[in-house]
């Protein structure tokens, strides 16, 4: 699948991550991401592993696995590899991708200040890691 | 010798197809020569160079060749201090770029880059058949036919080095009215002009640079703010040969970066009023200039593989790859030269391999042949045996003088197999985003990385046999010798339960 620069600021732009954005600022985003094609079976986050990175999935599906068991899935939209960074530890979980993927990727040190020239997108994440929370809390209750 | 008179491979069946005559063309036919892979070269162009025939446009390159090293031309590592050679194994054809250069620059000039690898095709004796345009591609059962200006080429592997050279516009309307870098004129023809630069990466910045004492106000813009090499410790962003227009931005002195989309372009009078968004405020402004370029980068001329099934993305529509740079939707298809850049790997701490530049894609390269050779033509690649006394000094020696580690940072790595039938084994270079994910036998791999504060240290991969890698990161040290007795400690520690296995 390939996207012209226009095509690729529109899917960002209805990506539930980006929805705050302005139009100049998506085109910005889109600008400082960079996009990236993975084949199928590949890790992008590696348990343990130092250094990585934030990804938003464009096209394509991963599965997030803990010691090699599935956990969930993620989709277009979705993202991964903010944990890690946020808490300046490894992954706790491998994300390897279940067909061709399709991403935009900010290297690590970059997240923080990307999250405050956007603080439309921290509160997107925030609502998102919420979420996150409250599941996993109903899941242990 | 009748046929030195003659061009070279003519239209037929063969092995390999490779098209393109630049440094990943050349590198590649070299490396599958040696293993003795019978296979076709052809190209469009009518000499060697690719892209260096051309290009950059200011005659000057990006990357260092430094003709008086810390060690001689004739050790493997010296390959770190010297970016711009073709990889050989024989001294006549090995280390040629210094040969080329007149000591005004460790950046050598255009000229002497196109000499340096017009020298190596003759002294490796890399035939090409020159001015034969691959014009299409099709399959024919288990082979791909490519037509060509000179008639069809078959093949069951064909490798794909043509660069990521072909002029990219935005469709946005008016770049239709202004020229692509590619176009740019003469520099006098810019004296006195108000310029337009579309764009903040090292093509406009390199355009800056040599047109600075030339234009009489220069403005680039592009939507994300400009980002130096300097501070992202890497070759990513604008180099630091290209850093004076930041500087006069900074004082005032007629530089002007400008952070915005282009809605627009408009001719008015005898020049353009370019219509801009300001990418942080969404404000809109509109700058009037003589003269416009837009550097807004280069494609993959693919031409109708995509129809074939190879999958591209991005803005350079490259094609999507395996970690060894065979299209990840048409097997049998590969990439050599700066199209392996679309191969991610790891990017550990953000920070992307030099797969884009000659210093990188050469390792890349004759990784990919040695793999060609052995998944399609079943050569078996010596596998050196090592004493498991030796592992660990053969470890931080690769870590501290390995010019693929040093040159492809987190992306390629040594690895040694140790798996207790075979005993240790020496698997040679490998992508570390490969070496990581496979299951196989147990093994251990090193490699060098940059941190996000510029830390450069060796990073240790050991695999269990069916389990996948465990990282440990190695000390760093003032001088970058990894050999001290902290990291050989640590080592020995990692390896004694592993290598025990692996005796005999």
């Amino acid at each position: 699948m390939m996207m012209s620069q226009e095509e690729l600021v529109d899917t960002l732009a209805g990506l539930s991550l980006f929805s705050n954005l302005s139009r100049p600022q998506v085109e910005q985003v889109a600008h400082k991401m960079t996009e990236e094609s993975y084949p199928a079976g590949q890790r992008i986050l590696r348990q343990g592993f130092s250094g990585t990175g934030f990804y938003v999935i464009i096209d394509g599906e991963v599965a997030i696995k803990i010691d090699g068991e599935e956990r969930a899935r993620l989709g277009k939209g979705d993202f991964f590899g903010e944990m890690s960074i946020l808490l300046g530890e490894p992954p706790v979980a491998d994300v390897v991708t279940t067909r061709q993927l399709r991403v935009l990727h900010l290297g690590g040190p970059e997240l923080e200040e990307f999250l405050r020239d956007y603080p439309p997108v921290m509160y997107r994440m925030l609502k998102t890691l919420a979420l996150r929370l409250r599941n996993a809390s109903r899941w242990r209750s | 010798m009748a046929e030195l008179s003659q061009r070279p491979f003519p239209p037929g069946e063969y092995p390999v197809v490779v098209v393109g005559s630049g440094p990943g063309g050349l590198q590649a036919s070299y490396f599958l020569r040696r293993l003795g892979i019978d296979h076709a070269v052809i190209s469009a162009d009518p000499s060697p160079g690719g892209m260096f025939r051309l290009f950059p446009f200011f005659q000057r390159l990006l990357s260092w060749t430094k003709p008086y090293g810390p060690v001689p031309r004739d050790h493997r590592f010296y390959e770190w201090y010297d970016w711009n050679s073709l990889l050989s194994a024989e001294a006549e054809s090995r280390a040629l770029m210094p040969e080329f250069m007149d000591g005004s620059s460790s950046f050598p000039s255009r000229p002497e880059m196109e000499s340096n690898l017009a020298a190596f095709a003759d002294r490796a004796r890399v035939t090409v058949r020159y001015g034969c345009r691959w014009e299409g591609t099709r399959r024919d059962g288990d082979r791909f036919v490519l037509s060509t200006s000179d008639g069809e080429y078959r093949a069951r592997v064909a490798i794909f080095a043509v660069g990521v050279a072909e002029a990219y516009k935005p469709d946005t309307p008016g770049f239709e009215l202004v020229p692509h870098y590619v176009d740019t004129r003469a520099p006098n023809t810019y004296a006195g002009k108000r310029l337009f630069i579309v764009g903040k990466e090292n093509s406009g910045f390199e355009l800056a640079t040599g047109l600075l004492q030339w234009a009489q106000r220069m403005v680039l813009a592009s939507p994300r703010p400009a980002r130096l090499s300097v501070n992202s410790h890497s070759l990513m962003g604008v180099r630091a040969r290209y850093v004076l227009p930041v500087e006069d931005e900074i004082l005032g002195g007629g530089v002007f970066l400008l952070n915005a989309s282009i809605s627009r372009i408009e001719r008015s009078g005898a020049g353009f009023m370019i219509h801009c968004i300001r990418s942080e405020t969404g404000s809109e402004v509109a700058v009037e200039a003589d003269e416009v370029i837009a550097a807004t980068g280069f494609t993959c001329p693919l031409l109708d593989l995509p129809d074939l099934g190879v999958d591209v993305f991005g803005r350079s529509r490259l094609p999507s790859m395996t970690n060894y740079w065979e299209s990840a939707t048409v097997p049998g298809i590969y990439f050599a030269g700066t199209i392996g850049q679309g191969v991610s790997g790891m990017k550990k701490y953000g920070l992307p391999a030099n797969s884009g530049a000659v210093h990188g894609a050469r390792y890349n390269t004759r990784t990919m042949v040695y793999q060609v050779a052995r998944t399609h033509f079943g050569v078996e690649l010596p596998r050196p045996e090592i004493d498991p006394a030796a592992l660990v000094d053969a470890l931080l020696r690769e870590a501290t003088e390995a010019p693929e580690l040093w040159n492809q940072k987190s992306y390629l790595a040594r690895a040694f197999t140790l798996d207790p039938a075979e005993g240790i084994r020496d698997e040679g270079i490998v992508p570390l985003a490969h070496f990581v994910d496979e299951e196989g036998t147990a093994a251990v791999a090193i490699t060098v990385e940059t941190d996000d504060t510029g830390d450069i240290h060796p990073a240790v991969y050991m695999r269990q046999a069916g389990r996948p890698a465990v990282e440990t990161l190695l000390a760093s040290h003032p001088l970058h010798d990894f050999r001290g007795g902290e990291n050989r400690a640590r080592l020995a520690e990692l390896l004694r339960a592993p290598t025990a296995g692996a005796v005999r």
